[in-house]
């Protein structure tokens, strides 16, 4: 399965009037996460966060070309 | 300020209203913003007599709210004052983000043509409140400048309830009593904080210096943001053209920075120029430092006592939900009031004033807050994944739906107004009960029109028809006899040998349409019912519901005093 890059974020059963809002819910949910931790807390929320969702998503194919697309111009 | 002359409206001794004073009047409106102004214009086009307060003489000084969004132009319209000021506006459609230099994410407020308005205007708000005070006097609102109200006290039932008002004048103070009193005084609400009503949200810890400058410039009319740029590093800056060749640059600040400072000329026109280029002529105009909160009232609604706009509820201004949605506020109460105050509806129909418009306030209030921390991330991850986000948005489609900077205003679909029908069959699309109106061009009488125009200030009910089909003739009859009851409701036909040609056939495709399908619009053009085939009976449902009938009863009655 090739990796996903077009928006493809939802929640089902939910009705979406405005295309960002998808969006804007996972962003505001991924920053309330990191609320009152230490930079050093949130690198270890981060990394074990990659790790569930890597195992979600499950291709290992998908998941080297996503590491190669976030390693780009870093 | 070199591009505008402030009118000086007439000030008119109080001798009329100190004679046997404490006099009544069904409806006060406090403040001369957009939305008090707004609602004096509604109130009038409804028929109520009005009276508004104002302190000062004049309109708003400096260009403060600048943008309004498609919905308030389509309200505008319907108050009768939309041509002049989109014709004066700068109409806008197209935003660009940029990072650093590089444009990573552009978006296109109005995507699909047929719509009369544009997404946006930007206008200063002197040249907007200007012609909202041209057509509240044309309609015959009281307005009174240099009144200002020293303290409002709400009355018992045994004074018949409402609200008495103290008011000082260059001529002396005199007290007058509203039956109803609709408290638009502003984010710093005199009325609200003498009252003791709370207000609650948070305040940001970021400072913004507002510069318009005026400058003979061919950039397009579209707005521009900027995260990080190389003549503002570490900080965005936002440009919007206005009319007169004024131009609104907004440059973030940071907490530290020294708002006296900051506000010399001195400091503001290197900032300027650091982004214009040095050989661009131009003229500071006017400057402003602000801060803000995202906050709201827990009730809007406080007996007779009806809060909107900022005096209500304020966001942080990336999205432009401010102004705009005061207007929307306005666009709720005014018929419901007018149907309270002639004696048409029960009062409770004002609590879904309350509810749907803390649901809108709560919607506004959610997405400024998001675009305030994707702009100014309040910890190093938070920022962390706010470059990230913008890095990707230069390559990945997905990412860009990330960037936030600015949710621009757009109205909520109040989806859990008590007022709405829920559909018993199946529609697609975006039209459900609680949406605001989709636009869509059409032809009447063999010209131009658009629907929008068609619908507003009354209840309709529109059936989609194609010839002889969609509406019988005993269906019509039946159906025609909804304009002589107390709560009228106008019968238009949309569709080939219809009142309204969908030329086009956009408006069948907008709502869902077949011959026979019916939607009752409400008069501030919300969806409120819609059937595929509708019967007398469901209508008379429908609009009893729309209308407030159900609710759970008030507790008494207002004096009936239709003007």
């Amino acid at each position: 399965m090739p990796l996903q890059l077009q928006p493809n974020l939802a929640e089902p059963g939910q009705r979406y009037f405005r295309d960002f809002t998808p969006g804007d819910d996972f962003y505001e949910a991924l920053i309330d996460a990191h609320r009152d931790l230490s930079d050093e807390q949130s690198q270890l929320l981060n990394a074990k966060l990659i790790l569930l969702l890597a195992n979600q998503v499950g291709d290992i194919g998908a998941l080297k070309e996503a590491l190669r697309i976030a390693r780009e111009g870093v | 300020m070199s591009t505008y002359t402030y009118p000086k409206f007439a000030y008119r001794a109080p001798t009329d209203l100190m004679a046997g004073a404490p006099q009544r009047r069904p409806l006060v409106i406090i403040g001369a913003g957009p939305v008090g102004l707004a609602a004096a214009i509604d109130a009038r086009l409804h028929g109520l007599d009005v009276l508004l307060f104002d302190e000062e003489d004049s309109v708003s000084f400096g260009s403060r709210a600048v943008c309004y969004a498609k919905r308030a132009l389509e309200i505008l319209d319907r108050l009768g004052i939309g041509d002049p000021i989109v014709e004066k506006g700068v109409s806008w459609n197209v935003g660009r983000t940029f990072l650093k230099e590089e444009e990573v994410y552009r978006f296109d407020l109005v995507p699909e043509p047929g719509h009369k308005r544009p997404g946006m205007i930007n206008l200063q708000q002197y040249h907007l409140e200007e012609a909202l005070v041209k057509r509240a006097t044309e309609l015959g609102a009281d307005l009174r400048w240099k009144y200002k109200v020293a303290g409002v006290q709400p009355l018992g039932e045994a004074d018949n309830g409402g609200a008495r008002i103290s008011v000082g004048t260059p001529d002396g103070a005199f007290e007058i009593d509203a039956d109803w009193l609709i408290v638009a005084d502003g984010a710093r609400s005199n009325v609200r904080r003498q009252l003791g009503l709370d207000i609650e949200g948070h305040v940001f810890k970021d400072r913004f210096l507002i510069a318009d400058v005026v400058m003979e410039a061919d950039y397009p009319a579209e707005r521009w943001f900027w995260f990080d740029p190389p003549f503002h590093p570490n900080q965005s800056v936002l440009l919007h053209k206005q009319s007169d060749n004024v131009w609104r640059i907004d440059f973030q600040l940071g907490w530290d920075a020294d708002p006296e400072e900051e506000k010399k000329p001195e400091k503001i026109i290197p900032r300027v120029k650091a982004m214009l280029g040095d050989d661009r002529a131009f003229t500071l105009e006017w400057a402003s430092i602000y801060t803000f909160q995202c906050r709201r009232m827990k009730n809007f609604r406080h007996g007779r006592l009806l809060f909107a706009g900022d005096a209500a509820h304020q966001v942080s201004p990336f999205g432009a939900r401010g102004a705009n949605s005061g207007f929307q506020d306005t666009d709720d109460l005014l018929w419901k009031l007018a149907l309270v105050i002639k004696g048409l509806a029960p009062e409770s129909l004002l609590d879904t004033y309350d509810a749907d418009r803390t649901y809108a306030a709560d919607e506004n209030i959610r997405n400024s807050t998001r675009s305030t921390d994707f702009i100014t991330p309040k910890s190093a991850v938070s920022k962390l994944f706010r470059n990230a986000a913008l890095e990707l948005a230069r390559t990945q489609p997905f990412a860009r739906k990330l960037v936030n900077s600015g949710r621009l205003s757009v109205p909520s679909f109040l989806v859990h107004s008590a007022l709405n029908t829920p559909d018993s069959e199946a529609f697609e699309g975006y039209m459900v009960p609680g949406a605001p109106l989709d636009d869509a061009p059409v032809r009447m009488a063999g010209r131009d029109a658009w629907l929008l125009d068609q619908l507003g200030n009354r209840f309709v009910l529109m059936v989609f028809v194609d010839g002889a089909q969609g509406l019988t003739p005993v269906q019509r009859t039946s159906l025609q006899a909804l304009a002589q009851a107390p709560i009228p409701v106008q019968l238009l036909t949309v569709g080939a040998g219809g009142d309204v040609d969908d030329a086009q056939g956009l408006v069948a495709r907008r709502f869902d349409a077949q011959p026979g399908t019916a939607y009752l619009i409400r008069p501030d053009q919300h969806v409120a019912a819609r059937w595929r085939c509708a019967d007398l009976a469901s209508v008379q449902a429908a609009l009893a519901r729309a209308t407030g009938q159900g609710l759970a009863a008030a507790v008494a009655r207002p004096e009936a005093v239709a003007a």
